[in-house]
């Protein structure tokens, strides 16, 4: 498999087409117009629908549709945008439809800034839309990751029939980088896909009252209701095992930097010039912020460990939240914090890691 | 004696209707089903059910069913009848749904020529809320949120979703028509037959809107809210094809 030069939004956009998504549907906003604009003009070279849809709200559900007949579909959008998804992704966790979704975040809360941001997090780890339910939340630092985790991102979503996000930023989304593009599937995997969900997908089946296809994003009963979401529960449970992290140089650290996403792979840079300067900075950058990998900070030395320094691109800051129940007060936690579209600085990370070290 | 009338398949049998007595839901959904027999569709047909009391019968019919957010039911039959263009698809809505919270999800459907059919089951009243002013509650008529009746000056007028859509270019398929008598019935079912036709012919967007009762939210009871569609919905909502691109091409 070759190499190629790609902006992070297309190379999602062509990872989803490599992994079977046939159908996407989505609304222009910035920092991600390059996913629909490539769909556009990608997905009926391979035999795909694309729509554009009227509005965010409409092109979720189009999505929800498409997904419930049985193919691999995917959405997109930024900030804003992705708030009004919430209603389409609670009807696909509810009715248990498998779907893909990305969010190129930028600058919030209202329409906030276009320029990149991490003021989504508690959104999109808590409460993606009304209801209380859980999905997947992968959260890629480079473009490879990107395409890696939308790749991975549909067998999740078909696995466990749950909709699956992809939290990147607007970093991610615009920048160019190399990248080496997972395997397309054929179009009899493709199909093979489709028809493994023919008992379920809601397209047509032969008069018979207990096999028809009835998607129910609701219950009438209130026992099954809290059947459903008990079922949900356990599902969310197992997911424990597959929460996962970068840990960097953490073994003899005594300052572990923590972030994810864009701000992760800035930390690590500035782990590596801290080290430079005999600093014992070490990094954890959860990849998958649902589930949240509490595991390697149960792994960390706190005998070694001064304090954890939490970087992110949100102001308040949100992802400390999960990092601060990971941790369980086992040492200080400070946080290096921008807003506002503002990229984080490396030198603000450096010296806050040295503020910590040296007070 | 030879049986002539019987019960539609596709209503499963030991299911009880969950509609008030005189709802005109369920006459219509009994239309759908003997559509779907006598053209041998039962197996293709995939309902998007709107919210509210259109969505009652869920549970009770016996062909594929699937229950869209308020008012995004064009949105989910978009993306079902896009990626399985051999289904047939429709959905199924009331007033609340398809002309308020969903407006645009069906103007822009109706516009794409998206092609699947619209029921849409117009009683001037949220149902299953209690009796709210919907877009298309009659001048003067009470609602539980506009308590001295619609008044223009606050509320606008009445919406007329089968004008409405017959401005838009694409629309394959429009017609009014009610389930107030036994003639209107015969001719609801005769629209929905054709609009489902159209359909598998690939032709595109296709609706029936059908001026029904809710005799509990307008407080009438049931015979008498028949003559209420006599004498007060059908001069406002006139019946009849608003658009059949059949005839234009020969």
């Amino acid at each position: 498999m070759s190499r190629v030069f790609m902006k992070g939004t297309e190379a999602v956009a062509e990872a989803a087409v490599r992994a079977g998504c046939r159908f996407f549907a989505g609304y222009p906003i910035t920092p991600q117009n390059e996913v629909p604009e490539y769909l556009s003009r990608r997905l009926p070279e391979v035999g795909g629908v694309f729509v554009q849809g009227e509005s965010e709200v409409a092109s979720v559900n189009m999505v929800y549709g498409a997904a419930a007949a049985g193919t691999r579909s995917m959405t997109s959008s930024s900030s804003p945008g992705i708030a009004l998804k919430s209603e389409g992704v609670s009807y696909c966790a509810s009715a248990r439809i498998p779907m893909v979704y990305c969010n190129f975040a930028r600058g919030g809360p209202g329409v906030g800034s276009i320029q990149p941001a991490q003021q989504d997090y508690l959104q999109a780890t808590k409460a993606s839309g009304n209801g209380g339910f859980r999905m997947p939340v992968l959260a890629p630092a480079t473009v490879q990751e990107a395409v890696d985790m939308t790749y991975r991102a549909f067998d999740w979503a078909d696995r466990d029939r749950t909709p699956v996000l992809i939290l990147a930023d607007g970093v991610i989304g615009t920048m160019m980088e190399p990248v080496v593009l997972p395997e397309m599937k054929s179009d009899e995997e493709v199909a093979a896909i489709k028809e493994s969900k023919k008992k379920w997908a809601c397209i047509g089946h032969p008069l018979d009252y207990a096999h028809r296809s009835w998607i129910e994003p609701g219950q009438w009963s209130t026992q099954k209701m809290q059947k459903c979401n008990e079922d949900a529960a356990a599902l969310y449970r197992s997911w424990e095992k597959e929460a996962e992290a970068e840990e960097y140089q953490t073994e003899d650290a005594e300052i572990i930097l923590t972030a994810y996403g864009i701000s992760g792979r800035i930390a690590k840079s500035a782990v590596n010039l801290l080290r430079a300067e005999g600093i014992k900075a070490g990094l954890i950058r959860p990849k998958t912020v649902y589930p949240f990998p509490n595991y390697a900070y149960d792994k960390l030395d706190y005998g070694k460990v001064k304090a954890i320094l939490d970087v992110e691109m949100s102001i308040p800051a949100l992802f400390v939240e999960d990092v601060d129940m990971a941790v369980k007060g086992r040492c200080p936690i400070e946080t290096c914090l921008c807003s506002g579209g503002n990229i984080m600085s490396r030198d603000a990370v450096i010296a806050a890691a040295k503020k910590i070290m040296e007070g | 004696m030879e049986k002539i009338y019987t019960r539609t398949k596709t209503i499963q049998e030991d299911k009880v209707s969950g509609f008030c007595p005189g709802c005109m839901h369920s006459t219509v959904i009994k239309l759908v089903g003997e559509a779907l027999e006598e053209l041998n569709l039962v197996d293709k047909a995939v309902c998007v059910q709107g919210i509210g009391c259109c969505g009652l019968h869920m549970d009770y019919i016996a062909y594929d069913d699937i229950t869209a957010a308020h008012g995004r039911a064009c949105a989910v039959a978009t993306g079902i009848k896009r990626t399985n263009p051999g289904s047939l698809v429709f959905t199924y809505q009331g007033d609340g749904d398809f002309a308020s919270i969903g407006l645009a999800e069906s103007v822009s459907a109706a516009n794409r020529g998206e092609n699947f059919t619209v029921i849409f089951v117009n009683n001037g009243i949220y149902g299953m809320t209690g009796g709210q002013l919907s877009p298309t509650t009659l001048v003067g008529m009470k609602a539980t949120t506009a308590p001295k009746g619609r008044d223009p000056k606050e509320h606008g007028y009445p919406m007329h979703m089968c004008e409405i859509l017959n401005e838009l270019k694409a629309p394959y398929y429009l017609e009014r028509t009610s389930c107030n008598n036994p003639a209107n019935v015969m001719k609801t079912k005769n629209a929905i037959k054709k609009a489902f036709q159209y359909q598998m012919e690939g032709k595109g967007f296709s609706m029936v809107e059908v001026i029904t009762s809710c005799p509990t939210n307008w407080g009438l009871d049931p015979l008498k809210a028949l003559d209420f569609i006599e004498e007060k919905m059908l001069p406002e909502y006139p019946l009849g094809c608003f658009r059949d691109r059949s005839k234009e091409e020969g």
